[in-house]
């Protein structure tokens, strides 16, 4: 109990360690989160309203990349963003962009195909109207994501809830590195590797409350569930 | 203004998964009145309609305006048997088709307001439009059909699962539309309704403009055994 009382005191004590890492956290997930969406919704609609050659083997892919290995991604874009990568001038690696980078790719096909099955819906019951209405391409993307906004939020919810609890790929391309790229989920890795199993569910549960709260946020702003609202 | 009409179907098919829905047909509409388009069960009224909207690709033949199809798609719209409702609210959704036209988000929701007191709509402004009544949301869709003020207007048996005072709503204003210059095409399975709106007639039997011409002499002297079979109420299979 002693490690609970002590994460406890560190919060109500306003630490600025605790409080460092719970705002990168944050910072990182939010932006990968927003990132990801703006790639991942508008591809997800794109997939539903278009019909093209490899369209089934495109969903099937994309699918298939919900379940993407963190580690594994991380791995890349370690290799991506090192010295000796593509990518390696940037010096991004062991610093929160290259996290975010991680995050993206991890989150963006389950936010992708979350949402090609919610606008899929929709476009079965918008399609006549909207091409009797001759309505462009992009219109009709625009008017189904607009529509579908509701839905789409699980999607961008869903995305929230798996790069928030990402440990994986973070702690690869991170490092973890105290008040540089140190989160939460890494924390707590590191305080269990440490042996301090009290803290470390300590700071699980903050983690817990994080992802709790920010999705009680998200649907008290935009009026899910509410009667008679779409 | 050039008039997009008259439209003119020319031995057009349409198939759907291998199967003739409608075909051949050959039709001109020409530029005035308000056609009805009636027949059995399966006969190919909707498909008929979507054909000449353009919603049903013509797997033979062809459909042509006066004008080039894209000029012609912008000033006609379709009014569906079952209403589809946007997730918005009345307002919005009258102002869309004005948004899809390049018009401002103001005044585009002043034009709807207006439209929607025409429509007797005013006090479901902000209620939002898959919650409306039956009636209510056959009306928002022909508001929405009309506020573009459509050349050609499409309806697809509008007044299918309504009660006799929201039919009588929806064909006053069908009235007013065709009085305002808006050449009106609809299907409908309800004689009464077809005797009252009709100035042509199109009568379709499997898959084919069987009979068609002006609705008078259509309802009164029928020429086929089968209009006329239809007209007395009989069965037509």
């Amino acid at each position: 109990m002693s490690g609970f009382w002590e994460a406890w005191l560190l919060i109500i004590t306003l630490d600025p360690d605790l409080y460092e890492i719970i705002f990168l956290s944050l910072q990182v997930t939010v932006s990968a989160v927003i990132i990801a969406s703006l790639i991942g919704l508008p591809m997800g609609a794109w997939l539903a309203v278009n019909r093209f050659r490899l369209r089934r083997y495109v969903i099937a892919v994309l699918n298939a990349f919900m379940g993407l290995p963190p580690v594994v991604v991380g791995l890349f874009v370690y290799m991506a963003l090192s010295r000796a990568g593509p990518l390696g001038g940037f010096g991004l690696l062991f610093s929160p962009i290259a996290m975010v980078i991680a995050q993206v790719i991890i989150i963006t096909p389950l936010i992708a195909s979350i949402s090609h099955q919610t606008i899929r819906d929709l476009w079965a019951e918008y399609h006549d109207l909207l091409i009797s209405m001759n309505a462009t391409r992009s219109q009709r993307i625009m008017a189904l994501l607009w529509d579908g906004k509701r839905a789409l939020l699980t999607a961008t919810l869903a995305g929230f809830g798996r790069a928030i609890g990402e440990v994986g790929a973070i702690m690869i391309v991170g490092g973890n590195i105290e008040h540089a790229t140190r989160v939460l989920t890494t924390a707590i890795a590191l305080e269990t590797g440490k042996g301090n199993f009290a803290f470390a569910m300590g700071l699980g549960l903050v983690l817990i409350a994080l992802a709790v709260i920010i999705n009680l946020l998200i649907h008290i702003i935009s009026k899910t569930e509410r009667a008679r609202t779409w | 203004m050039v008039s997009i009409l008259p439209l003119t179907l020319t031995n057009s098919t349409a198939h759907m998964r291998g199967k003739k829905l409608v075909g051949p047909v050959d039709y001109c509409l020409e530029a005035e009145g308000l056609t009805i388009v009636i027949g059995p069960n399966g006969a190919g009224k909707t498909t008929l309609l979507r054909l000449m909207h353009g919603l049903q690709r013509c797997s033979g033949g062809e459909v042509s305006w006066a004008v080039p199809a894209y000029d012609a798609r912008q000033k006609q719209a379709f009014v569906f048997q079952s209403p589809i409702m946007m997730r918005r609210r009345v307002v919005d959704s009258l102002a869309y088709p004005l948004r899809l036209r390049g018009m401002a988000k103001a005044e585009a929701r002043r034009n709807a307001q207006s439209c929607a007191a025409r429509f007797g709509l005013e006090d479901l402004l902000d209620s939002w439009a898959p919650m409306l009544s039956g009636g209510e949301k056959q009306k928002l869709s022909l508001a929405r059909a009309l506020i573009i003020k459509p050349e050609l207007l499409f309806l697809d048996e509008p007044c299918a699962n309504l009660d006799g005072r929201a039919t009588r709503e929806i064909e006053t204003i069908l009235q007013t539309a065709k009085a305002e210059s808006t050449r009106i095409v609809m299907s409908t399975h309800d004689m009464g309704q077809a005797k009252r709106l009709a100035d042509d007639v199109i009568f379709m039997h499997k898959g084919r403009v069987h009979e068609e011409g002006g609705a008078e002499r259509f309802f009164s002297i029928p020429i086929t055994p089968e209009a006329k079979a239809f007209t007395n109420g009989d069965i037509v299979e």
